[in-house]
């Protein structure tokens, strides 16, 4: 296990490098280890904790990051490795707290001690690069969709499309299948869905991270699908909502588990995250794709962080939970503002309630 | 005064002898420490790369198969992908980069050579990242648009070789990526053959032209068979590179993990493949083929160099050297 991670760190910050990626200029386990070797330094006027994990989420707790030093004189140090890099720390104990696109089962987290819960929702959002056809007027389904990424639907004037858009002038090219290229809790997330919708899925591919994908093109990161799908005519790929905002891509309308068409926005993924069944979900190990609600988008997705459940420095994974709760109480505008969902009110009130009952910090 | 001068003397002599002794030390651990590294490096990879290689063997090796969810992985389609970017970039780089040395020593005026050749330098001193940007922004649209249909209609119905190209006019492919490849490694070949070039002694070539050579035949018959062995050095340079580059590939390669034989497809690289997985492979034995797929890498491209070397000695045997 050292020797591994001795691995993953070498190379890890060799990557950093050569992706120019890390912000910090500084791989994680180079800081990390200077922290952990002087925990009492750190005085209670001014704490430091350190984090590290999903890339997705790494805007949104920089910029939370930043206004809680600005509110209280404590520092946050996010390092977005990537979610397996973060489970791998906080497993190995080198960072106060993990962030992951994908839960774990509790009874991994229990092997390793660990406490879940969700900080934020996002959602993935199918986009198309087809002539005349703008943001929302494509209406797709799981199933249908599963059947393009598997290959077996190949061409835009397939009678299943047709069937779902009438009045809309299909092309009669072939479909151009683009998907991430990188390991990704996008991909998760939307594998995940495709897997909950289409048997034939799940059969031949499965969920995970990264999969073996039947057909198309990968593109690195949100920006490298979307580069594809704005170059390549009719290509579809998915991408986080920010992306297919930003880059004026026109995404597709989706028929979620009740059976109604519903756009992809803020809402659509908050009623998602609302009518998603967290109370009986252990440590929340819930996947919010293909969520019951009327109104709730299919494709919603949350950010899970994990801590010790029993921290060798309770004062640390205090300034954590403190951090936290500031954040899902007063960092709901810069979430709104960056294009986040922030978790709604009952499910804060039962997340703080399982800090009380589960961390003994 | 004698005795004094020659005690004086040996001291010195000794002083000699031990920086000496000093300096040769220094200079065989410069040269211990390359090879140190070599074996240090080839060593981690395997130990990285154990459970990958216990679990998969030598079938690694030959199978396409690349799926993180079964935990089943094969290096098949990078290895190929690998090979297949560095041969096209090789095929147009190598020629294109001789013109240019020629051009520059032989054609070009005086005034012009000192400013092209800088900026050919220049050019090499280019961050990758740059050329896959430029490579998937300006060329990939410009390759899909125009150029990739009329290879896949007049070229593609080939008979034999029009498999190599035909398919969907992505833009993205191992054509692609060995165009930009190409790119890349031209001012490192063109700049290596334009500095050995300038050492050939005039009289070889002046007594050539006064024998009514033309400019072609000094610089084919006299010039590069003067300079052969560092031209082929520097031809090695620009493979070394192409085998390992990684980021401008990762743009416009497309990352699938399929084989094929057309250069259209979207295809995959070893260099590309660690880059785009290695911060997401979330699973030991993932993670260990990733670091295996390291390895291989490091010793596809020992044997490309080893085979270009012998070639080079058996040529240099045949000339009788």
């Amino acid at each position: 296990m050292n020797a591994s991670l001795l691995w993953r760190a070498m190379l890890g910050a060799s990557l950093c490098t050569a992706l120019a990626a890390c912000s910090n200029g500084s791989s994680p386990t180079a800081t990390t280890p200077t922290e952990a070797a002087a925990p009492q330094a750190s005085t209670p006027q001014a704490a430091t904790i350190t984090g590290a994990g999903s890339t997705f989420v790494y805007p949104l707790v920089s910029k939370w990051s930043d206004d809680y030093y600005k509110a209280t004189g404590h520092k946050i140090n996010y390092q977005s490795i990537g979610s397996g890099g973060g489970i791998a720390q906080i497993k190995a104990g080198t960072v106060d707290f993990g962030a992951s696109d994908k839960p774990l089962p509790p009874e991994e987290l229990a092997q390793s001690g660990l406490a879940q819960f969700p900080v934020t929702i996002g959602g993935v959002v199918p986009v198309v690069n087809l002539d005349g056809i703008g943001a929302g007027q494509l209406r797709l389904t799981g199933p249908v969709m599963a059947d393009i990424y598997l290959g077996k639907i190949v061409r835009w004037n397939d009678p299943a499309i047709a069937a779902l858009n009438p009045g809309v002038a299909l092309p009669s090219g072939k479909i151009n299948v683009v998907h991430r290229s990188d390991g990704s809790g996008t991909t998760f997330n939307f594998v995940n869905y495709l897997s909950k919708v289409s048997p034939a899925w799940k059969a031949a591919v499965g969920e995970g991270t990264s999969v073996n994908w039947p057909t198309g093109v990968g593109g690195k990161g949100n920006e490298g699908v979307a580069a594809y799908v704005k170059q390549i005519k009719g290509s579809i790929g998915y991408v986080e909502l920010a992306y297919a905002t930003e880059n004026a891509m026109a995404w597709t309308a989706m028929q979620n588990a009740a059976g109604q068409w519903v756009q992809p926005s803020s809402a659509s993924f908050a009623a998602a995250a609302a009518s998603a069944d967290w109370a009986s979900a252990r440590d929340f190990n819930l996947v919010i794709t293909n969520a019951p609600g009327v109104e709730a988008w299919p494709i919603a997705a949350s950010v899970f962080v994990m801590m010790p459940r029993q921290p060798k420095n309770p004062e640390r994974a205090r300034n954590v939970l403190d951090f936290l709760k500031w954040s899902l109480e007063h960092g709901r505008p810069q979430a709104d503002a960056l294009h986040y969902v922030p978790l709604p009110d009952a499910l804060v009130r039962q997340i703080e309630a399982y800090w009380t009952s589960e961390i003994k910090a | 005064m004698n005795a004094i001068t020659d005690a004086q003397l040996l001291a010195r002599a000794r002083a000699d002898a031990r920086t000496d002794q000093r300096f040769r030390m220094l200079v065989t651990a410069a040269g211990l420490f390359v090879l140190v590294s070599l074996v240090a490096v080839a060593a981690s990879m395997v130990w990285g790369g154990r459970e990958a290689f216990r679990k998969f063997g030598l079938g690694f090796l030959w199978t396409d198969r690349w799926d993180a969810v079964q935990q089943q992985f094969g290096a098949l389609v990078p290895i190929y992908g690998t090979l297949v970017t560095a041969l096209i970039a090789m095929l147009i780089a190598v020629p294109v980069s001789f013109g240019i040395a020629f051009f520059l020593t032989e054609i070009a005026p005086k005034w012009l050579r000192s400013p092209v050749g800088a900026g050919i330098e220049l050019l090499a001193g280019i961050p990758s990242i740059i050329y896959g940007m430029w490579g998937l922004f300006v060329l990939v649209p410009i390759l899909g648009e125009h150029v990739f249909p009329w290879v896949d209609a007049h070229l593609g119905q080939l008979p034999g070789i029009g498999m190599l190209f035909s398919g969907p006019p992505l833009g993205l492919g191992m054509g692609t990526a060995g165009l930009v490849l190409a790119i890349m490694v031209i001012p490192f070949i063109s700049s290596v053959m334009r500095e050995v070039f300038l050492t050939v002694p005039g009289q070889l070539k002046e007594s050539a032209y006064a024998l009514g050579s033309t400019r072609w035949e000094v610089v084919w018959d006299v010039v590069l068979p003067y300079t052969r062995s560092a031209v082929i050095g520097g031809i090695f340079l620009g493979l070394g590179r192409a085998l390992g580059e990684t980021m401008a590939v990762t743009f416009v390669l497309g990352n699938a993990h399929s084989l094929t034989v057309s250069l259209l497809e979207p295809g995959n690289s070893i260099a590309a493949t660690i880059a785009n997985e290695f911060t997401e492979a979330d699973s030991e034995m993932y993670r260990s083929s990733l670091i295996a797929l390291g390895f291989v890498l490091f010793v596809v491209t020992f044997i490309v160099l080893s085979i270009a070397r012998l070639m080079l000695r058996r040529l240099n045997k045949r000339e009788g050297n």
